[in-house]
């Protein structure tokens, strides 16, 4: 066993079941999967991504590259998850990724022996032709060889929420130097959100053996958390990653509440935070870098702070013999740590020749080097450059340490290079953030503590708050030396990129291929792009760099750091927003009464509309339609049409202004009319169309397309605040306000006097067509009444208080019995719509102008208003502009499809005899045949004349003529009866 | 990004829609004989500062006021918010 006596941050007592590839495994609480893994004598825990080259455990924290591992099973599974992150639970299924047959085994391996020939660039150079190959063949293949851990392609069955804090100071980070500056926040009184992104708070003081004012860094860590909690102005964050720094203060973080997946009660499992600052502390450390040397990438090769970490947090051993590779003082901590727990130390090797060994009493070697290892899916021993093999299991590596500054380039910073230290610190920072600590690049906590009381000052003071004096802290720790990087190529199969295999060859390569900047490096060879995004191998990547360039690190630079710092998972983003969630539908004010009636819905836009009320015996939708279509046009109809947008218009100025916003005259409109209204976009193209009513001298009601409400009242807002702001204008949306029905049909005056009030006159004479008023109904209920048609038939609109609709609704199903009323659906809306040859939203497609649409003599000459200008200019005016018109087949028994493209008969189907295309088609009941709106050169012109319709993607051709868009009662003698 | 709002105080810019540059503020009116190229250049061109900028913003989860913001492109820093019909006054009265 490779697990101590005691000693840890673990619960002996409590032992945690779990399974690794099907064999039965035991931790502890308080472990993490890594932790337990390596307990259990388990260092190969996957394979690599190209190569496929065994590969353990590496780190002990989220800049793992290797221990990637597929979480869980069923549709809760999670994939490339690193197993240094994970809390180890009970029952836990853990399965390792990207092997054929078994992990020990894995067939793939045989790339591994082809890697001479797989270097950077390989797959862009080898699989270029033939060129109908790569999709079909090369890219499958590919995929499959390399890559990383599998989705369980059902629906996740976790819940994931989002939410939102506020704070005067955001700490990222709760080592040293979080714990010391939340606490020195908490007692001034400042709102303090703390946020680690590990299970237990402490940062690296958890795995650390040093004393601080006499107690243990971990307890002493402990007591600060403690009293932390008892500050209601603290607000303490375990488990939550920041993963972004974005304008303004504003950060993003991801809580993982629960790895299970398990909540039964619909609990999140994870929670994306967005957080609101007004000042910010990143103490994200640092995180250790590796040395390049030979096969530096076998299983029981480590970094050093982790496998102190190991020992030290979660009593584990990683090796039996184990040896340090070194080239700074820290390497030094983990033998001493070691050594004090009782574990055999071949040696420590060392780079540096020009020190004193804080060690004397263990065997070391100064100023050697490790250049190649031996192993199979385990190190079994390392070679030093005087050729002398030393037997050993693990060895631990340090090559000194990179400050986490990521989140100081969100917003552009660039980390500056420190040559003392031999590491990238932040540059300029984002507004409102500071940093702290080791992620500044001061390693020694004597500076460290000296910082956060100079610091912390200074940014409460700026926050309005008074700093209280703090504890006074003594410690036992020396200050920090680094050895420089080499300034030769290391020799052999060395890697740089762990996860995404990337090696000093392919670097090379790289360079001599012309790809010398840090950033086209990068995108050639693939170094720093993979889950980790380089978190341990840029900087080793930018050392090669400079070596071959002959040029020093800060002269390449870095490349630029963007969120998240880990990766976040889209079911986090996305919350509660999914399925029907994902947008709230409207549902109209007969909704209810509509699905009682059975009604199939569509959504329009964000409504939910009734499509059509299929009857029992119906045995398809088409049966449906027709029937409704013909009832209304025989007797009465009625429609839900609410879902247009409504808008109220006041004020001294409205005529003037709906005059400026429509392309047709409205000023002169008598009060009690309605008029139908184009609106342009300003750059000549039709934006909207609807109807207008003037109820008084200054008092109109706008009505716009259902799927333009919003836009349109917005670019109302424009005109008015933008454009004519000395205006007396005063506009409100009422869509959600009035409800609004159809009533269209030869009997639709006949019912409608049933409800109205007395003193109303709805005869053709005193209520002709376009005429409009405010009546009352059922005995008092205020309404409105509009003689409009959208149908063709005789036919109103009629609105009233939303909250009526349903009892209206019922009251007009048990009053219409006697009419034969019928209620219709979006569908023998459409139909009826096209069978009168009106424009609708396939018409107002963002690409047709009032001339292309038949309006073009609507359009004010002398006014000005809303794209009149633009809409004169030559290209929209050309002899061969698209006209809309009808199209009917010459075999009735076609069906026309929308989509088609009109090319002359005979002439080749190819795009420069294109013409233009079918729009909206329908089958019309009245006329018994397939019928179709569209646009073609010249329409107008050519009633008559025979064209194909091209569907490409049936390969179909339909012979068509071109009619006139008007196929019902062309002059209109039903609407005004 | 966080933008004051002149009446309603800081706000989330989820909350806002994005028009574009603030000279869209300045339409040419239509005159006798009509003026092409202004309404043109009026419509298509823009300029795209890296640096300040005054751009329009519509509160539409909000008041619905349009709003002129004098912005930076590059750090987006906001530097001044007010109402398009108090810009528009102020720019009237030569301020």
């Amino acid at each position: 066993m490779f697990r101590l006596k005691n000693g840890g941050l673990i619960n002996r007592g409590k032992i945690l079941n779990f399974s690794f590839n099907g064999k039965k495994l035991y931790g502890y609480e308080g472990d993490t999967l890594a932790s337990a893994l390596l307990a259990n004598g388990n260092h190969l825990v996957g394979r690599s991504f190209k190569y496929h080259r065994p590969r353990g455990i590496f780190s002990a924290g989220s800049e793992e590259p290797s221990a990637l591992i597929q979480l869980g099973s069923g549709a809760h599974t999670e994939p490339n998850i690193r197993a240094t992150t994970v809390p180890l639970f009970n029952n836990l299924v853990v399965t390792s990724q990207n092997h054929f047959g078994p992990l020990e085994w894995d067939l793939m391996r045989i790339n591994d022996f082809l890697s001479p020939f797989l270097g950077a660039g390989f797959y862009y150079k080898t699989f270029m032709w033939p060129k109908s190959f790569w999709e079909k063949i090369y890219e499958p293949i590919i995929r499959q060889a390399a890559g990383l851990g599998k989705l369980s392609s059902k629906e996740d069955p976790s819940c994931y929420d989002k939410g939102f804090l506020h704070c005067d100071l955001l700490i990222i980070g709760s080592g040293p130097s979080g714990l010391q500056s939340a606490l020195c926040a908490a007692r001034s009184g400042a709102k303090v959100i703390l946020a680690d992104e590990d299970f237990l708070l402490g940062g690296s003081l958890n795995g650390e053996k040093l004393q601080i004012n006499d107690v243990s860094a971990s307890d002493w860590g402990a007591q600060i958390i403690e009293e932390l909690k008892s500050f209601e102005n603290v607000r303490l964050l375990p488990k939550t990653t920041v993963f972004g720094a974005f304008d303004h203060g504003i950060f993003g973080a991801l809580e993982v509440k629960d790895y299970t997946g398990q909540f039964e009660n619909k609990k999140p499992r994870q929670v994306l935070w967005r957080i609101y600052t007004k000042q910010s502390l990143l103490c994200s450390g640092a995180t250790e870098r590796s040395l390049l040397f030979g096969n530096n990438d076998r299983p029981g090769i480590m970094l050093s702070k982790s496998v102190r970490q190991y020992c030290n947090r979660w009593g584990v051993i990683p090796g039996k013999n184990i040896s340090i590779y070194t080239n700074n003082d820290d390497g030094w901590i983990t033998a001493r740590d070691l050594k004090d727990a009782g574990c055999n130390i071949v040696t420590v090797i060392d780079e540096r020749s020009d020190i004193n060994p804080p060690i004397k009493d263990i065997n070391y070697h100064l100023g050697k080097k490790v250049i190649d290892t031996r192993g199979g899916l385990r190190l079994s021993s390392i070679i030093l450059n005087d050729k002398s093999k030393i037997k050993t299991d693990c060895l631990a590596v340090s090559g000194g340490f990179n400050p986490n500054v990521h989140l100081t380039c969100h917003q552009r910073g660039r980390p500056q290079w420190v040559k003392d230290y031999q590491c990238f610190v932040p540059g300029n920072l984002p507004k409102g953030m500071n940093v702290i600590g080791a992620a500044n690049g001061v390693f020694e906590l004597e500076n460290i503590f000296q910082e956060i009381t100079d610091k912390m000052e200074r940014i409460l003071s700026s926050l309005g708050y008074k700093t209280k004096t703090t504890n006074k802290i003594k410690f036992n720790r020396k200050p920090f030396n680094v050895g420089a990087f080499s300034n030769s190529l290391p020799e052999g199969n060395v890697w740089v990129d762990l996860q995404n295999d990337v090696t000093v060859k392919d670097l090379k390569l790289s360079v001599q291929e012309g790809f010398h900047s840090v950033e086209l490096l990068k995108r050639y060879s693939t170094l720093g792009m993979a889950t980790d995004q380089g978190k341990n191998s840029n900087v080793l990547g930018l050392s090669i760099l400079s070596i071959l360039k002959n040029k020093p690190i800060e002269e390449s630079g870095t490349t630029i750091y963007r969120p998240p710092f880990t990766p976040v998972p889209i079911g986090a983003f996305a919350g509660r927003s999914r399925g029907s969630h994902f947008r709230p539908f409207r549902l109209t004010p007969s909704h209810k009464w509509a699905q009682n009636q059975n009604a199939v819905f569509v959504e329009a836009g964000n409504w939910l509309r009734a499509q059509w009320f299929p009857l029992p015996d119906e045995k398809s939708w088409r049966e449906s339609v027709d029937r409704e279509v013909i009832r209304t046009r025989k007797s009465v109809g009625i429609c839900d049409v609410t879902t247009l947008g409504k808008i109220d218009i006041k004020g001294e100025d409205s005529g003037a202004f709906l005059n400026f916003v429509y392309a047709n005259n409205f000023g002169k409109l008598p009060v009690g009319k309605v008029r139908y209204g184009l609106m342009l976009r300003e750059d000549g193209i039709a934006f909207d169309d609807g109807t207008t009513a003037r109820l008084s001298e200054n008092h109109f009601v706008m009505t716009t397309t259902t799927a333009n409400a919003v836009t349109v009242f917005r670019h109302l807002e424009f005109c008015r605040q933008c454009l004519k702001s000395n205006w007396d204008v005063h506009l409100i949306s009422t869509t959600d306000h009035w409800a609004q029905f159809a009533i269209a049909g030869p009997k639709s005056r006949a019912l409608l006097s049933e409800i109205m009030d007395s003193g109303v006159n709805i005869s053709n004479k005193s209520f002709p067509f376009m005429a409009c008023g405010e009546i009352s109904i059922f005995g008092g209920i205020r309404a409105r009444l509009f003689r409009i048609s959208f149908s063709g038939e005789l036919a109103y609109e009629l609105a009233l208080p939303r909250r009526y609709a349903s009892s209206f609704m019922n009251a007009m199903t048990e009053l219409g019995k006697k009419f034969n009323l019928v209620p219709y659906g979006t569908e023998a809306l459409g139909v009826m719509r096209i069978e009168k040859g009106h424009a609708a939203g396939n018409e107002l497609n963002g690409q047709t102008t009032a001339n292309n649409l038949g309006l073009g003599k609507m359009v004010s000459k002398l006014n000005d208003c809303i794209g009149n200008t633009m809409s004169e200019r030559d290209g929209f005016n050309r002899k061969d502009v698209l006209k809309l018109v009808g199209f009917t087949p010459t075999n009735e028994m076609h069906s026309l499809v929308a989509g088609s493209h009109f090319i002359s008969r005979g002439k080749k189907v190819a795009l420069e005899n294109d013409e233009g295309w079918m729009s909206s088609v329908a089958f019309s009941p009245m006329l018994g045949k397939s019928i179709g709106l569209g646009f073609i050169k010249e329409g107008d012109k050519r009633f008559g004349e025979r064209v194909d319709a091209i569907n490409l993607l049936n390969n179909e051709k339909i012979e068509v003529e071109i009619t006139s868009p008007h196929f019902f009662d062309p002059k209109g003698d039903r609407l005004r009866a | 990004m966080i933008i004051p709002h002149p009446y309603l105080g800081p706000r989330d810019s989820c909350e806002f829609v994005y028009k574009g540059d603030a000279a869209l503020l300045f339409r040419p009116e239509r005159e006798d004989p009509v003026d092409y190229d202004t309404f043109h250049n009026y419509l298509y061109l823009r300029n795209n500062p890296a640096g300040e900028h005054k751009e329009l913003w519509y509160h539409e989860y909000g008041d619905r006021s349009w709003l002129v913001i004098t912005r930076n492109t590059e750090t987006h820093e906001i530097l001044k918010v007010e109402l398009a019909v108090d810009y528009l006054k102020a720019q009237e009265n030569g301020n």
